[in-house]
């Protein structure tokens, strides 16, 4: 059994959301624990606001848990500080999904690739053939070391975006909907591109996408998320093939599927309504309100996520 | 479910040009671009950002948004079998087909609703102007009747509503129903479920399908998305940079792509339902309409790209009954 090289514990967060006597509190992400083994991807997948982004954010410390703990390669990073803190960045860091507005619009490519080093005081020897060797290795070239964001279609800053972090060596890296900005025959070329480095530097990926052809596409395993709660992990192919929790089973049902034979046979189990407010999410399960086979359980206790079969983890009252 | 059986056309597009006059130059959004929308059918366009397929849908109702203009061809619907030109009509004649004969959903349901009236108003306001109603009173009956019939939850209570107090999907419900208001002929549907969550877009796509089914509406679907395409329409067209390149019933553009960049598109997406070892990008990204490539749009992209290619632009021509494709490997 590979070591997991992120341990994440009962994590949760809740933001303020007003309230005068009484804080009224949105809860983003409400007690989750997974672990991501070293060399794979974990894809987190779910609906707008269920928590995925924040979960993101979370493990790389870019905000601060409301309760619960991260490891990363058996540290705690809630606690790092100094220069702890400055060494796990180095380790671990994220590619945004908006590449129009994570790159700095007045620096050429150069000075962009090259910040990360400064910061981390990292001398090379050649900085122009470094870069350019950078650029190489997501798709571009010489000629582009001194442009601007602004001369780039977005798949391009996209790769800009993965070749500054390259340029720190990472272990981790958190893809928050690397693709979803960018057209579908650009998004293969940056999907394989992931795959490609991953491979090649034995990289670690979190990859969260509302787009569950694109997670399997890329992950090992997946988590999918409903409302701040993990509701089910499995291999990604099991998932697809058998999934166990009725959210996973809606989810799946209602993606189009690019095949009209299999479009018209294909069985419809819709489910009803929109996600609640995570402000005052319903006791029990959190699901309970939309879902088809909700008995009283549902509605009073919470499920927790249990293993039912070999690495495929469920939370939901029918296992 | 394709071609034949529809054979009464309800718009019919003629070499159709939009340009935009911007100040970095003619932005050359549609080219070239003629096809048939035949009565009761279920027609789609898909393409990837700036390809013109929100544009074409625009100059089916004489909506192109300044500074774009039609410089060229026709737009004929046939309003009770009598041919009119859209281009050609005034204003007033056009205010009278539009909302009415002809309805538009767009992508962006908060910003298709008055955020200063309640969405009760705003779906009787329809329905006044084209005096499909009597009075306000009759007009808000009728419109909670028609939230019903989107599955809107509550209908009597949403009616007071303003726009911000909806979800995104009560919000698309709402636009939905002031587009059926006027019970439209044709249903021009922009990317109506883009941003939604799956399930929502699920339960809409469904929606939308049954209200077509009923009332025997023509439905032109605008989307990006080719799982969309797959579960919702009859026939297809594919556009690239202002271009339609391939057009076919549903079942033979998938099954029996013909221009390489329908083949490349098919390839490029991850099916959910399929274990994929390795995707097949498409080289290269879209071209800058204000310089677009001579010759065929697609060469600089196209593993087949052959010289006559670089040079001149293919026609579309009917390769089999009712699949037209706009490719060299095809033309001779």
């Amino acid at each position: 059994m590979p070591q997991p090289l992120v341990h994440v514990e009962g994590l949760k967060k809740y933001f303020p959301a007003g309230g005068f006597l009484k804080k009224i509190w949105v809860k983003a992400v409400d007690g989750i624990s997974f672990d991501i083994y070293e060399g794979e991807t974990l894809g987190l997948v779910g609906e707008s606001g269920c928590g995925k982004t924040t979960t993101g954010r979370l493990i790389l410390k870019l905000i601060k848990p409301t309760a619960g703990k991260v490891l990363f390669a058996g540290k705690d990073i809630t606690k790092l500080r100094g220069k702890a803190l400055k060494e796990f960045r180095r380790e671990a860091n994220i590619v945004f999904q908006d590449p129009y507005t994570s790159l700095d619009p007045r620096q050429t490519v150069f000075n962009i690739i090259m910040e990360p080093l400064k910061t981390h005081g990292i001398k090379v020897d050649d900085p122009e053939g470094f870069v350019t060797k950078l650029l190489y290795e997501v798709g571009l070239n010489e000629t582009h070391l001194y442009r601007y964001p602004h001369e780039f279609s977005g798949g391009q800053r996209q790769r800009i975006a993965i070749a500054r972090i390259l340029a720190l060596r990472p272990k981790f890296i958190v893809l928050d909907e690397p693709t979803s900005a960018l057209d579908v025959s650009v998004q293969a070329q940056i999907l394989n591109m992931l795959k490609d480095l991953q491979k090649k530097y034995g990289l670690t990926y979190l990859f969260i996408s509302h787009n569950l052809g694109v997670v399997r596409y890329m992950s090992n395993r997946i988590a999918v998320m409903y409302l701040g709660k993990i509701v089910e992990i499995a291999p990604a192919k099991t998932l697809f093939e058998n999934p166990l929790h009725p959210y996973t089973k809606a989810l799946l049902a209602s993606i189009p599927i690019p095949d009209p034979e299999a479009a018209r046979t294909k069985p419809k189990i819709q489910v009803v309504g929109e996600p609640p407010s995570p402000i005052n999410p319903p006791p029990g399960c959190r699901f309970a309100p939309r879902c088809p086979y909700a008995k009283d359980i549902c509605r009073q206790k919470e499920p927790k996520l249990k293993e039912v079969e070999h690495n495929h983890f469920v939370a939901c009252w029918l296992y | 479910m394709s071609g034949p059986q529809f054979r009464e056309p309800i718009i019919e597009v003629k070499d159709l040009y939009v340009y935009f006059y911007t100040y970095a130059g003619v932005v050359k959004a549609i080219e070239d671009m003629s096809f048939t929308i035949y009565k009761g059918e279920k027609f789609c366009m898909v393409g990837e950002t700036g390809c013109g397929k929100s544009v074409t849908s625009r100059a089916l109702a004489n909506i192109v948004p300044s500074p774009g203009r039609i410089v060229k061809g026709k737009v004929i619907y046939y309003r009770d079998g009598k041919p009119v030109n859209m281009v050609e009509l005034s204003e007033d004649q056009l205010r009278e087909i539009r909302g009415k004969e002809i309805a538009y959903i767009v992508q962006d349901p908060s910003s298709a609703l008055d955020p200063l009236y309640t969405i009760g108003y705003q779906i009787v306001e329809t329905m006044i102007d084209h005096n499909t109603v009597k009075d306000w009173k009759e007009g808000y009956k009728r419109a909670v009747e028609l939230l019903r019939e989107v599955l809107m939850p509550d209908p009597e209570k949403r009616i007071k509503n303003y726009p911000h107090e909806l979800s995104g999907g009560q919000r698309q419900r709402a636009v939905i129903s002031i587009g059926l208001s006027n019970m439209p002929r044709l249903l021009i549907a922009d990317e109506p479920t883009s941003s939604l969550d799956v399930t929502v877009q699920a339960q809409l796509l469904e929606l939308l399908r049954k209200l077509v089914k009923e009332h025997g509406l023509t439905l032109f679907l605008i989307t990006h998305d080719m799982g969309v395409v797959a579960e919702m329409c009859d026939r297809v067209a594919v556009l690239y940079a202002g271009n339609i390149v391939e057009l076919a019933p549903v079942d033979e553009i998938f099954k029996n792509p013909k221009h390489p960049y329908t083949m490349g598109l098919l390839r490029a997406v991850p099916n959910p339902q399929a274990d994929i070892e390795k995707l097949e990008p498409i080289p290269g990204t879209i071209p800058n309409l204000i310089y677009p490539p001579p010759g065929c749009r697609f060469h600089p992209r196209c593993p087949f790209a052959r010289d006559v290619c670089k040079r001149e632009k293919p026609p579309l021509i009917e390769i089999s009954p009712g699949h037209y494709v706009r490719c060299w490997l095809h033309a001779q």
